[in-house]
């Protein structure tokens, strides 16, 4: 019996001592692989709430899909990546407080986002103060113009879209007149009035720029019957949100409005579909940079994940996908280094080129944008220029910043 | 000039189904709810679900958004509003409760429904002409629906022994109370009849204007000025704000830049309460 006991007794120690040795190896291996974090900043609540998520989601997705891989490798070594995101509520306030929790507490030195031109202008002391890069959806020049040297703006800016897509319609649909109408909110109205100088030194006529609406409209009927009264050739929907287009879309067509619609922010196809419908039809935007016509099986397998994590796939994650990707391939060049020192990674900036691997053609991915900022601070994202036609996107034309 | 007018009428009695759900719990209770524009949102994505995803009749998704509803303002009452109305007498407990109620409900929505706009097919189709303006159909149906609404509602408080016992306690509620009304038991229908119309008018306009997690605090920013303008708790005030509101901006966005029309209309919303701090109908006492 004193011999079972024992035995039994030193069975238990060595199953234990078995597991602890297990268990340390285990979490030794873990131990051993290194973690990148990642920030996200932007809007994730609230009526623009749209923008920051997509930017988490895509973010969150493509982390998902490189940890399953086993991390990502730079210098040698695989890191396990880590989205952090956070809320900033499109206050500038909340922003700056969370910039600095990203870069103080959480020890980020990259961060995508945030979404307009307040916040991300909010962020720019703390991200140099702290010597970190982000990677803002905000169009102002200033953000990436020396002395500025650590934010690179993440898409195609209305500036750089917005003279194509009029030069396309005076072209191909004899477009002479215009009209604009813009949100009452500083980024929507910047691009307003870099569009209405665009069109004037293209030599459209401009019939009328003053009209505005407040954020929150839900009926746009008064604002759109005075833009309509005008009857322009083209109405431009200067840095309209995805949910203001369908109806500001819907108010014109119903007040007898035959002519042109435009925009150079990217839109959702699901949402012109469910609320405009085929009102929406030849509604012309910038695409997210990945419509179906032109996706790689890389990008296929990306918008499953993202269906997966955000519910729905988002034509906007389309561009919004590049930033993580941008992050990562320029680390992996630029060395382990630039982990912790900034300074290396914006070094490997000017020569850094990849294939683009969310195009089906073989396509160059780099940094661009000299031409506008003085210096390579712009993601050389694909400028796709969609037609909205029965419940979807086409692809009107692909061009790029640097024309 | 004449679609000016229509567009005026048709915000109008839109804005009119909006407030009338506040300015009712605001009589019953004295509570300013700051969720009203979430109860909204919240009407627009359950319609959303039923009309537009499930595909159920329209008629029944409207009836299933007020009842929803009103379960939802009856939770907010029985759990939340009522004990604090019991166990403090400080105004500002209630509207910082209402507050937090409404960014609650805010951040719900936006985790179960999502961050998108969310719209419905529309329950008419066409555009018609009345004396040379453009009248949607379905502008048109949720005109004449808010109308059935509005004048239902009145008939409802004018005439029936729920409405004469809810009037009773938003004119004394201590002369109530002693008169028998069941004090608690009418607070509890107020509040889930005021969130149910705002549930309806979400329902209602989800079909026009769609609906997002996000529309929530301009929607409830427009129904206080409302309801500011005609008499903070007094019916007939809150449609005559909704009134004004809706002719004003139609006039405004028409004739004068858009930025300058919400510009003018808080100069004049701060101008006229600073000479008639009550609202038009409303009484000095309260």
């Amino acid at each position: 019996m004193t011999t079972l006991r024992r035995l039994a007794r030193a069975a238990a120690l060595g199953v234990s001592a078995a597991i602890l040795v297990l268990g340390l190896a285990g979490g030794a291996a873990e131990a051993q692989q290194k973690t990148l974090k990642i920030g996200v900043l932007g809007v994730m609540s609230g009526p623009a709430a749209s923008w920051g998520l997509v930017n988490r989601y895509c973010a969150e997705a493509a982390a998902q899909m490189i940890n399953e891989q086993g991390g990502w490798k730079i210098g040698g070594e695989k890191y396990k990546i880590e989205i952090i995101a956070i809320d900033d509520r499109n206050d500038p306030k909340v922003s700056v407080a969370g910039a600095e929790r990203l870069v103080y507490q959480e020890g980020v030195k990259y961060i995508i986002g945030p979404n307009v031109d307040t916040t991300a202008a909010a962020i720019v002391p703390v991200i140099e103060k702290a010597g970190a890069i982000n990677i803002p959806y905000a169009f102002s020049k200033r953000l990436y113009s020396p002395p500025r040297s650590n934010s690179i703006l993440g898409m195609i800016a209305s500036y750089q879209a917005g003279p194509v897509i009029y030069k396309y319609l005076m072209e191909n649909k004899g477009v002479k007149s215009v009209s604009f109408i813009a949100r009452n909110a500083s980024d929507p109205l910047n691009q307003r009035d870099e569009g209405v100088d665009a069109a004037k030194r293209l030599g459209l006529k401009i019939l009328s720029s003053e009209d505005t609406y407040e954020p929150g409209t839900t009926d746009f009927f008064p604002v759109m019957s005075r833009v309509v009264r005008q009857n322009p050739d083209l109405i431009v929907l200067s840095g309209v949100a995805p949910s203001d287009a369908p109806l500001l879309i819907r108010a014109a067509r119903e007040l007898g409005y035959q002519g042109l619609l435009s925009t150079e922010t990217a839109q959702d196809a699901k949402i012109l579909s469910e609320v405009a419908g085929d009102l929406a039809n030849g509604f012309i935007s910038v695409g997210g940079a990945s419509t179906p016509a032109i996706r790689s099986k890389t990008m296929e397998a990306f918008v499953d994940r993202y269906v997966k994590v955000a519910g729905e796939w988002n034509d906007e994650a389309g561009t919004k996908v590049y930033a993580l990707e941008m992050i990562l391939n320029t680390l992996k060049d630029a060395g382990p280094k630039a982990l912790e020192d900034v300074a290396e990674f914006k070094k490997a900036i000017p020569a850094f080129q990849m294939r683009n691997p969310f195009l089906k053609e073989e396509k160059t991915l780099k940094y661009v944008g000299s031409a506008y900022f003085g210096q390579p601070r712009q993601i050389g994202v694909p400028m796709v220029v969609n037609v909205f036609k029965d419940g979807d996107f086409e692809t009107l034309f692909v061009g790029s910043v640097e024309g | 000039m004449e679609q000016v007018v229509i567009n005026g009428l048709i915000l109008g009695m839109n804005y009119a189904l909006i407030a009338l759900g506040l300015t009712l719990i605001f009589a019953l209770m004295g509570v300013l709810n700051f969720a009203h524009g979430q109860l909204y949102v919240l009407g627009g994505f359950v319609t959303y679900y039923l009309y537009g995803v499930m595909g159920l009749p329209f008629v029944l998704a409207l009836v299933a958004t007020a009842v929803t509803l009103a379960a939802v303002g009856i939770v907010m009452e029985r759990a939340l509003f009522r004990r604090v109305l019991r166990i403090s007498s400080r105004e500002e407990s209630s509207m910082l409760l209402a507050a937090g109620t409404a960014l609650l409900l805010e951040s719900s929505i936006l985790i179960v429904f999502g961050e998108k706009q969310r719209g419905v097919p529309p329950v008419m189709t066409g555009v018609y002409e009345v004396f040379g303006a453009y009248v949607p159909a379905g502008r048109a149906f949720v005109f004449a629906a808010s109308a059935l609404l509005v004048a239902g509602f009145i008939l409802f408080m004018q005439y029936t022994r729920p409405g004469r016992a809810l009037r009773a306690l938003a004119q004394d509620r201590e002369a109530a109370l002693l008169q028998g009304v069941n004090v608690k038991r009418y607070a509890m229908i107020g509040f889930a009849i005021g969130s149910a119309l705002a549930g309806l008018s979400g329902a209602l306009l989800v079909t026009v204007f769609a609906v997002n997690s996000g529309l929530g605090t301009p929607i409830s920013i427009k129904a206080f000025i409302m309801i500011m303008i005609g008499g903070a708790g007094v019916v007939s005030g809150a449609i005559f704000g909704a009134f004004v509101l809706g002719f004003v901006e139609a006039f405004g966005y028409f004739f004068i830049p858009g930025s300058i029309t919400y510009l003018l209309i808080f100069i004049g919303l701060i101008v006229f309460l600073s000479l008639r701090p009550q609202g038009i109908m409303g009484k000095p006492w309260g």
